[in-house]
């Protein structure tokens, strides 16, 4: 394992901001980690930087602690964005690229690509200030990854970009696994983190909530959703038992099951009341995992 | 140590090359042309005016007005004037009108005493009514004398003048004219060190909020320790304001140089701002006390400017320790001319005063080596003091978000760099 947190808790005085937290990621993964506002994300990625020392546990990436002498090959995306605002990309993208171990001329070649890349070639002697904050975003992906590193953390990578821009940085962060990097990033977006991901982890309140790969949580989670799509009235079907929970739509209804029996049950009631138009059994949506483990009030 | 290249190298260059920086120092340094300049250009403008002086005289006695003119040219003050028989109202008149500057009443009631009344637009002129009082003084001296019939011996011998010599017996050992020659140089000196020590500790805050408000300190520390970040941010805005100030020097010393008009005073110059012997050191001293000054305040600075997470919070955060400076120089300032009371001697060796109140004690007197070495040891132990108590409150002040508007955060700061 690459990355490795054992039964890592921070406490800040009395505040429990991580609590036994242990999770443990692959060479070349991408990881998610997700957790409502206040969860303990920033903390955790502060302690695997080496920003903040943990109060119990051990971080180890290749089995040595992070620290500055292996910050160059980490590449850091904050969760508030910053860069300088009075200057250029260029000399903020070369100083920031220096600072991470590379020479000046390969942070040169590294930022004619990336904004390439990212179709903003056009921004390399603007001020940060005057770009809008989805290309000031794009610049601090690229300082996050010019320097080829091999662990990258990703804060809340996505937030705040068109559905344009979030392929755009879906397809760089993909690519950047694809040559090895281990990645870990943080979301409220459990699309993002689906269709990402092939380990997760959910924290809430400084608590490890759901833990491993993203078929086994969905296993485990040992709910189905069961869709119905019919003309009739469907609203008498919440009664049937092993129905955890139902919503409705105008033509239609989902209905949260824990069984296949339950299921089958429930079509043959909607049957009982008229003709069936559709019917499918889902697996369960990593938002549905979320909103029934960390509660709906985060969501 | 290449990580605290790159940022020393930053801080200096992004600063160096901002138009702020740059249109201040060409300021200056144009003021500095200016200001060497400044006799010729004050020529330029008389010449003009002082054509026309010649001062309307209502008198009684004409004879008199010649000899006081020959009394006045005597005493190195050229003033014509002319006799007029406009009333005095008329005269008012003409001076409020601006026709006229002053004009002068002279009478001699009695035949031997001089009764005169100076009238001018404003009472601004100080100089010259007192000349004209000397001169009339002198003149009724000789009417007087006359009329006592004393011969001119007599005379001489009545108003020979003492001989009165001033020797001053001061720790200093400076007599008074060095002594004066020395405050010039130590005051500007004073207030260039005073005026740096501020503007850059301000800068070194303003820059660590700024950094921090824009987020960017969370990239910076991820790869550069905090303390690294802050001791080369701290060094790297040191070295502008050094040179800063060399341009300044170099730029007063080729204004001086070069100044047409005052070529001949230019030399004079030199030696009034005692640019001799006694200068050299003063100016050594004086680069050697804004550097520890700086430090010691900076160090502060970055400290309170990493505790504040929005720029605007910085001033209030930063006025105490502007306040401390401004302490410093009263009591420097109050020094100038007693460099050797009790008050200054103590407050000398206090760290936060000592770039001011030191300096000034060793450009103004003789100390023992050992003095300003003591107040320079005490000002490198606390900037020592200072810069690891400050390094651990910036490690955490830097990861510290939210409303800090007080000292208060020092606590939580420190906790959190702990941590």
């Amino acid at each position: 394992m690459a990355l490795e947190l054992n039964h890592v808790t921070k406490k800040f005085g009395e505040f429990t901001a991580v609590d036994n937290l242990s999770l443990a990621i692959g060479e070349g993964t991408m990881y998610g980690f997700l957790g409502a506002n206040g969860a303990g994300k920033t903390t955790t990625f502060r302690m695997i930087l080496g920003l903040l020392n943990t109060t119990q546990g051990r971080i180890t990436w290749k089995g040595q602690p992070i620290d500055y002498g292996t910050s160059h090959t980490i590449g850091y995306l904050p969760e508030e964005r910053g860069l300088y605002p009075k200057m250029k990309v260029e000399e903020q993208l070369i100083f920031l690229g220096e600072l991470r171990g590379m020479k000046r001329s390969d942070a040169k070649a590294a930022i004619r690509k990336w904004l390439d890349r990212f179709e903003v070639p056009q921004y390399l002697n603007k001020k940060v200030e005057e770009l809008s904050k989805g290309n000031q975003q794009k610049i601090q992906v690229i300082a996050a990854l010019m320097h080829n590193p091999e662990l990258v953390i990703l804060d809340e990578p996505f937030s705040g970009l068109d559905p344009v821009n979030v392929e755009m940085l879906k397809g760089a962060v993909k690519d950047v696994r694809d040559q090895g990097a281990t990645i870990v990033f943080s979301s409220h977006r459990m699309d993002h983190v689906e269709e990402l991901c092939e380990q997760l982890s959910i924290v809430h309140k400084g608590q490890q909530i759901v833990e491993g790969s993203l078929r086994d949580v969905k296993r485990s989670f040992g709910r189905q959703n069961v869709r119905i799509r019919s003309d009739h009235d469907l609203t008498g079907l919440q009664s049937v038992p092993g129905v955890r929970n139902a919503s409705y739509a105008l033509n239609g209804a989902v209905f949260q099951v824990t069984d296949d029996e339950t299921a089958h049950e429930l079509l043959q009631e909607a049957l009982k009341a008229g003709p069936v138009r559709h019917f499918s059994i889902e697996e369960p949506s990593l938002q549905d995992i979320f909103i029934a483990k960390v509660g709906n009030e985060h969501a | 140590m290449r990580d605290f290249w790159i940022i020393f190298k930053q801080a200096f260059m992004s600063k160096a090359k901002s138009k702020t920086f740059l249109i201040t120092t060409a300021v200056v340094v144009a003021g500095i042309f200016l200001l060497a300049n400044i006799t010729t250009i004050i020529e330029a403008f008389d010449s003009g005016e002082e054509e026309n002086t010649a001062i309307p005289v209502v008198t009684d006695n004409e004879a008199l007005v010649d000899r006081l003119g020959q009394q006045l040219t005597a005493m190195g003050e050229e003033t014509e004037f002319e006799v007029t028989g406009d009333s005095r109202d008329a005269l008012e008149d003409q001076l409020k009108e601006g026709e006229i500057n002053s004009f002068l009443i002279l009478q001699v009631p009695g035949g031997d005493s001089i009764q005169a009344e100076y009238v001018s637009e404003s009472s601004e002129m100080f100089g010259f009514p007192m000349m004209l009082q000397e001169a009339l003084q002198s003149l009724q001296t000789e009417m007087r004398a006359a009329e006592m019939e004393l011969a001119p011996e007599q005379a001489g011998a009545l108003f020979e003048p003492v001989g009165f010599e001033q020797t001053a017996v001061t720790a200093s050992g400076k007599t008074e004219e060095e002594m004066n020659q020395a405050r010039i140089l130590v005051y500007v000196l004073m207030f260039l060190i005073y005026f740096a020590v501020i503007m850059y500790s301000n800068m070194i805050a303003m820059e660590v909020a700024t950094e921090k408000s824009s987020r960017v300190m969370e990239i910076l520390i991820s790869s550069v320790s905090p303390v690294k970040h802050m001791f080369a941010k701290v060094l790297g805005i040191g070295m502008l304001g050094l040179t800063q100030m060399l341009l300044f020097g170099l730029a007063g010393y080729l204004a001086i140089r070069s100044s047409s008009s005052v070529s001949d005073l230019s030399e004079s110059f030199f030696s009034e701002m005692g640019l001799g012997d006694i200068a050299a050191g003063t100016i050594i001293y004086a680069i050697l006390f804004f550097v520890l000054g700086y430090f010691l305040y900076a160090v502060l600075a970055a400290l309170l400017g990493s505790l504040v997470s929005r720029t605007e919070d910085v001033t209030s955060l930063v006025t105490p320790l502007t306040m401390i400076i401004v302490v410093a120089f009263i009591i420097a300032a109050m020094g100038l001319s007693t460099p050797d009371a009790a008050f200054v001697t103590y407050s000398s060796y206090v760290p936060f005063f000592a770039p001011l109140v030191m300096f000034l004690r060793v450009g103004l007197l003789d100390l023992p080596w050992w003095e300003p070495a003591l107040a320079i040891g005490l000002m490198v132990l606390t900037i020592a003091v200072l810069g690891w108590f400050g390094a651990r409150v910036y490690k955490g002040g830097v990861l510290m978000y939210g409303p800090s508007r007080s000292l208060k955060d020092l606590k939580k700061a420190l906790q959190l760099g702990k941590e």
